[in-house]
């Protein structure tokens, strides 16, 4: 019997301290975020006490316009729905070690796919032009994020800065489209694409105002979740993450990861564009690039590329794009504020990492894992 | 040492900035709006000081600030998105909004005429003049001939001009500002029939760089006035008056900018017409749901004129802005011919600032450098 887990061939003691230690783990992957956000509120607090406003005025109302009633639930929840699918776009291609910040790009690929696949078939089912708007929104963001891998993969281009400058293109063809071939001529001042009609619309949850796109949001997120950490693929990619070369050497189809997983992450956007057209916009516009695949970034980084963690920083950050505009309106602060907020909770979360692994913890079992 | 001492005032300062917000917080008396006060919610789409488009509704709500009986609430750098929804109903919900202004052109549809549909007792008033049949009644929208000021602006910029070159910096090829550009380049061509306008389309509404580009390329060309449509004027009125060349402002007063080279401007009108709306409410009248106007109606204005505009300058622009305001003015009449050679107003024909036909422009008329596509 020479394949019996190691845990329990030694022994009960020995399975207790790694139960311990996996506690420990996990409970210091939460606590040192949680201390970041805790330092950087209080860091928030400073700033506005040097702008003459009470720190717990600001807390109070960030509460309140986040989370302090249903209706602020359902301001906070609508505001994540884009970010829980955007944060994918960079979060999933992280595994393999890539680091993409074009999910802009493929949201508005995604939404002005989504807005023209909706043209043709205007006069079928309700149904079947949502299908069709949500197959189109994802085909077409994941098309986008797989150009940018198959860059990286076949030319060497680094996957950063030409997920980057896809963005910018993706915006001209969206302005080109809206105002030329797409242009619905009967929006004579804000150029846009044909309505996708009030009957093709995505509504709200039912009992909620939040519409279905945080749904999709959660349901990808978890999905994303078990791909990378309970699949094959998803620990095949993981290892490519962790070194190609060692990935190559066992013969992982190294190229073929990169575009599949790509793919899903651009897909991920593609479907927050085409839920912006199906549940928001009903027009494709220039308001489709409005900044949530720059926020999927900072959430993606601040969930640690972790796609389940994605969820509640989705919320949070929502949260604090909702109250907001509570703090503006009771207190004057100027829009920059809650800016400021996010970006000292991103500095401090990225400083933070470093006191990983170095917390001293209320008991030491003595068991070191070096 | 120093260094310690210095960090420890300051941690003493902060300390006291604390406390005194701690105490003033103590003092502060609840929410001071009244249960009768009329809350009242503007929405920007941008910075409420930006010199343009917005700061011009910003100032129209400060005029109705200074109402009694009010409560006023404003958000700035809101998104056309389910942003400006979510804002819309915090400001109802939470603080108890009942006649709500958002004022940027893409709120209305979807989003305002949702949320007017949804929130059937409280008003919505927005600027783009876009209500129809359709739309929900308690849904308003207002807009402004603004191109009667361009016009005027135009006669200012024709008599000034030395080189009789006159330059635009516009957002997008849109009926609304092909029609200013249109009405400045007949206002220009009433002073000096040679004038030339040189349009530079910079594609969007708020694109600095490519305005100071737009700016410094026509003075290159030998352009010497210059006036605009874009959310904020203020790159191209200090990008013209660094230059040495004129401007003709628009929006709001761009005059501190540039007081040197501002000509006039073209302003909207708000503090003359937010107040009127508030007061309707506040009495329980019905607010048209189309409002629209020019200078008779004190929707727009002119900004005062600067020091460099003279004398036959100011008398014609006069002349026409007191026929304006009686309405006997018709600033587009035949014959007109666009800038590709077609006729496109006959001889005899007159269109007046309320016809629909204006709305629908698609066309820059002869001595306008530029094109529509």
């Amino acid at each position: 019997m020479t394949d019996v887990p190691l845990a329990s061939a030694a022994g009960p003691k020995r399975l207790a301290s790694e139960v311990i230690w996996r506690l420990r783990r996990s409970a210091e992957a939460a606590a040192v975020p949680v201390l970041a956000l805790f330092v950087s509120l209080v860091l928030f607090g400073v700033f506005v006490a040097f702008n003459g406003v009470n720190p717990l005025d600001v807390y109070e109302l960030m509460y309140r316009g986040a989370f302090g009633s249903w209706f602020s639930w359902q301001n906070t929840l609508t505001r994540a729905a884009p970010l829980l699918l955007t944060a994918l776009c960079t979060a999933l291609p992280a595994q393999l070690g890539l680091m993409v910040i074009g999910g802009e790009g493929a949201l508005v690929i995604g939404g002005l796919a989504a807005a023209a696949a909706a043209l043709p078939v205007q006069g079928a089912a309700p149904i079947v032009v949502q299908l069709t708007m949500i197959a189109s929104g994802i085909v077409g963001g994941g098309a986008w994020i797989m150009l940018a891998g198959g860059l990286r993969h076949y030319r060497g281009v680094n996957e950063t800065i030409s997920s980057l400058l896809l963005v910018y293109i993706a915006i001209a063809i969206l302005n080109h489209m809206v105002e030329g071939p797409l242009r619905d001529p009967t929006m004579l001042n804000t150029p846009s694409s044909p309505s996708i009609g009030d009957a093709n619309t995505i509504g709200t949850m039912p009992g909620t105002d939040v519409h279905w796109g945080f749904a999709f949001g959660i349901a990808a997120c978890v999905a994303a979740y078990v791909l990378v950490y309970h699949t094959v693929f998803g620990f095949a990619a993981r290892t490519v993450g962790g070194n190609p070369r060692a990935a190559l050497m066992v013969g992982l189809p190294v190229g073929r990861l990169i575009l599949i997983t790509c793919f899903i992450a651009g897909g991920a956007a593609g479907l927050a564009g085409a839920v912006e057209i199906a549940a928001v916009q009903e027009h494709a516009n220039a308001n489709l690039a409005v900044g949530y695949g720059y926020a999927g970034i900072l959430v993606a980084f601040l969930a640690r590329q972790n796609p389940l963690a994605a969820i509640p920083v989705s919320i949070l950050v929502g949260g604090i794009a909702a109250s907001g505009g509570l703090l503006q309106r009771r207190l004057g602060l100027p829009d920059a504020t809650v800016q400021v907020l996010q970006a000292l909770i991103f500095i401090t979360l990225l400083a933070s990492e470093t006191l990983t692994g170095r917390l001293r913890w209320p008991f030491q079992t003595g068991v070191s894992r070096g | 040492m120093t260094n310690s001492t210095f960090s420890r005032r300051r941690l003493l300062q902060s300390a006291s900035a604390l406390g005194m917000a701690g105490l003033a917080t103590g003092l502060w008396p609840g929410r001071p709006a009244h249960a009768k006060d009329l809350v009242i919610g503007f929405v920007y789409v941008g910075p409420r000081d930006d010199f343009g488009y917005n700061q011009a509704h910003a100032e129209g709500a400060a005029a109705v600030k200074k109402m009694a009986g009010v409560k006023v609430l404003e958000e700035e750098n809101v998104p056309e998105t389910v942003a400006v929804e979510k804002t819309m109903e915090s400001m109802i919900n939470l603080d108890g909004a009942a006649l709500l202004f958002p004022t940027s052109f893409g709120y209305y549809n979807p989003h305002m005429v949702k949320e007017a549909a949804k929130y059937k007792d409280i008003r919505f008033e927005h600027c783009g003049g876009l209500w129809s049949d359709k739309d929900p009644k308690n849904a308003g929208s207002y807009f402004g001939y603004i191109d009667e000021c361009q016009h005027l602006s135009g006669i200012v910029a024709g008599h000034t001009s030395k080189s009789g070159k006159l330059g635009f910096v516009a957002a997008k090829p849109i009926p609304q500002v092909l029609r200013n550009i249109n009405a400045f380049t007949l206002g220009a061509k009433m002073a000096n029939p040679n004038v030339t306008t040189q349009v530079i389309f910079t594609g969007d509404w708020s694109l600095p760089v490519k305005e100071a580009e737009a700016t410094n390329s026509l003075i290159n060309q030998g352009v010497d006035v210059i006036t605009c449509h874009v959310d904020s004027p203020k790159v191209v009125v200090e990008t013209a008056e660094k230059r040495g060349a004129m401007t003709c402002g628009y929006h709001a007063n761009q005059s501190k900018l540039a007081p040197k080279g501002y000509l006039t401007g073209a302003e909207w009108n708000w503090e003359a017409l937010y107040p009127k709306m508030v007061k309707m409410v506040m009495a329980n009248e019905t607010i048209p749901n189309l409002v629209r106007g020019g200078l008779k109606e004190e929707i727009v204005k002119t900004s005062p004129y600067g020091a460099l505009v003279g004398e036959a300058a100011r008398k014609q622009a006069d002349d026409v802005k007191a026929k304006l305001m009686t309405g006997s003015y018709v600033i587009f009449k035949g014959p007109l011919k666009d800038n590709k050679g077609n006729a496109v107003i006959a001889s005899g024909a007159d269109h007046i600032q309320t016809d629909i036909w204006l709305e629908k422009m698609d066309w820059l008329m002869e001595g306008v450098l530029g094109s529509t596509t």
